[in-house]
């Protein structure tokens, strides 16, 4: 599905500040593989999810995705495409991406249908068409009634008046319209209080579940890691140094976490905002 | 007509054709929060183009209009290059290109001031047509010209790259991650922007009957005055309808009040330091006020809250 191969990125080479974000990592999803991501901070999980999304270019190694073309008989045809130095808005149609900071992921200053119209359209040429069609109210109009907030009745209204909470659910939605190839998750619940935080973790759930879809979720919260997707990856120094998926991954404890980073790394798991609990 | 009538319906008739370049002002300063300066250099190079075209080489003075109007949305090409592949500081980007454009305007025309003398222009060609004043024939091709670029605009933003477009001055981050290529929307948008003020351009020269190397010095500034002057006459209401009439009624408040000032007795050369401490008292107020009642609001024990 997803392969990453040799991954490196430095940031601020050659000045006081350099910073290796990224030191040679590898790894390699399956369809329908729904992996949370850990790690202290600085450990690389932003930057690797901002990597694959192409907000800045990689030093070195290689990015590829799977895309479905279709043949001319009718047939799926599965190729595998090298995005590592596709320009990131072209990349966009394989990608659906949710921020931590719930403003980042929408416009307020425009409508709620007006921000799902823009996401509708995500890797599709944007003409002189109209921007919002009389059919697709009615699809935003179901799509909203699934979340559950009461948000298909202020379709209209502008996106700034709308809670963080909201917001985020929103563009969950919104990154989820169009189904990508992969979701990615950067802390999307951390903005947000520990109830409002629960929803939209629950509608996450749902919405993957639902569209089966392939999903990269970066937590701070190990319960979550643990108890979410089929898979978990470690992350330290730019490298991943613990994956582990199925039943073994199921019987895991936060316990068993710290050990295993504190065996690996030689210090001491150190994240400010981590939840252990 | 009495010489009072006679000047205030020059003052709301230049206040229309320049509403065409507040127009594009809005669009670069409102939908994609951008400052543009090449709008000093584009008004005066759809001013130069035109006067060209219609005195030098007898064209058409619409076909010359619409050439005016590609002229400037290069002029915003060249600036949107720069912006956006190169990454310059838009402010910085129009300066270059607004410096550039002095020296293109003054080959274009090949002399400082060109007069529309005994020729056809878009306001003598309708005063022929209908038997309207000069006056009157010139605040209805701005009145025309207005109502068809707005009702152009308003169509444009509500389509598939319009929104797109004002995505990309909401939030870039995000249209980009929704697979847009910013870059080109902004291109676009300074593009349309600067040939509007081309048009603008054209068209003021027209009506005043002359084209001049400095018509457009300052343009942005009154561009600016114009769009808050708008937005404190109609800023209570919300739609996008609204916000592009209340730009060219702030043209018009302006021009009209320009009129005024200078009927009053004031130096027609300081209009520029008028309209400059305008705009900087409108920019300055809020600023002040916020910062004031925040200063206010702060009270050791806490005793109002």
């Amino acid at each position: 599905m997803l392969k990453i191969s040799n991954v490196y990125k430095t940031f601020n080479k050659g000045t006081i500040n350099e910073k290796r974000a990224l030191n040679g990592i590898d790894l390699v999803l399956k369809d329908g593989d729904f992996v949370t991501v850990i790690g202290g901070n600085g450990a690389g999980k932003s930057t690797m999810l901002n990597m694959i999304a192409g907000v800045y270019p990689i030093d070195a190694g290689k990015i590829t995705i799977d895309d479905m073309l279709f043949t001319k008989d009718g047939e799926e045809n599965k190729i595998e495409v090298n995005i590592s130095r596709m320009p990131e808005h072209s990349r966009a149609k394989y990608l659906g991406r949710v921020f931590q900071d719930p403003m980042k992921g929408t416009a307020a200053g425009m409508e709620i249908q007006e921000n799902l119209a823009l996401a509708y359209r995500r890797g599709r040429s944007r003409g002189l068409k109209w921007g919002v069609t009389k059919d697709e109210k009615e699809f935003y109009h179901e799509k909203l009634k699934s979340l559950g907030l009461g948000l298909e009745d202020r379709m209209t209204s502008k996106v700034g008046l709308l809670s963080g909470g909201q917001r985020q659910a929103l563009t969950l939605l919104m990154a989820t319209l169009q189904q990508p190839r992969l979701l990615m998750l950067d802390e999307h619940t951390a903005a947000l209080d520990p109830k409002t935080a629960r929803t939209v973790l629950e509608l996450t759930e749902k919405i993957i579940d639902e569209n089966h879809l392939t999903a990269l979720m970066v937590t701070h919260n190990m319960k979550d890691a643990i108890r979410l997707g089929n898979r978990l990856i470690m992350m330290h120094e730019g490298k991943i140094i613990y994956d582990i998926s199925g039943e073994e991954k199921k019987s895991l404890r936060v316990s068993d976490l710290l050990a295993k980073f504190e065996e690996v790394s030689g210090a001491e798991f150190a994240n400010d905002r981590m939840m252990l609990a | 007509m009495s010489a009072f009538l006679v000047q205030m319906q020059g003052a709301v008739s230049q206040g229309i054709l320049w509403g065409i370049m507040v127009l594009g002002v809005y669009i670069t300063y409102k939908v994609l929060d951008i400052a543009d300066l090449t709008v000093d250099g584009s008004f005066a190079l759809g001013g130069c183009v035109c006067a060209l075209l219609v005195v030098e080489k007898g064209f058409n003075p619409f076909l010359a209009s619409m050439l005016a109007l590609l002229a400037g949305a290069l002029a915003g090409l060249v600036t949107g290059a720069l912006h956006t592949a190169f990454d310059i500081p838009a402010i910085l980007a129009g300066i270059l290109t607004q410096l550039g454009l002095w020296s293109i305007n003054l080959r274009v025309m090949g002399k400082s001031n060109t007069p529309f003398l005994k020729v056809d222009t878009l306001v003598t060609q309708l005063s022929d047509l209908t038997g309207l004043s000069n006056g009157w024939a010139g605040l209805a091709v701005g009145a025309v010209v207005a109502v068809v670029i707005i009702l152009l605009l308003y169509w444009f933003f509500g389509t598939e790259l319009g929104s797109a477009m004002r995505a990309t001055g909401n939030n870039e981050d995000m249209i980009r991650a929704l697979g847009c290529n910013t870059r080109i929307t902004k291109i676009i948008a300074l593009a349309l922007s600067n040939g509007l003020v081309g048009l603008s351009g054209s068209l003021v020269a027209q009506q005043q009957k002359y084209a001049d190397i400095g018509m457009g010095t300052g343009a942005i500034v009154i561009g600016l005055a114009a769009i808050v002057i708008g937005d404190v006459l109609m800023g209570r209401a919300v739609s996008f309808w609204a916000k592009l009439i209340s730009a060219v009624v702030g043209s018009i408040v302006y021009f009209v009040i320009r009129a005024l000032v200078l009927r009053i007795g004031l130096d027609a050369n300081d209009m520029k330091l008028f309209s400059a401490i305008f705009v900087a008292l409108a920019l300055c107020i809020p600023v002040a006020m916020s910062k004031w009642r925040l200063h206010k609001a702060y009270s050791e024990d806490g005793g109002k809250l």
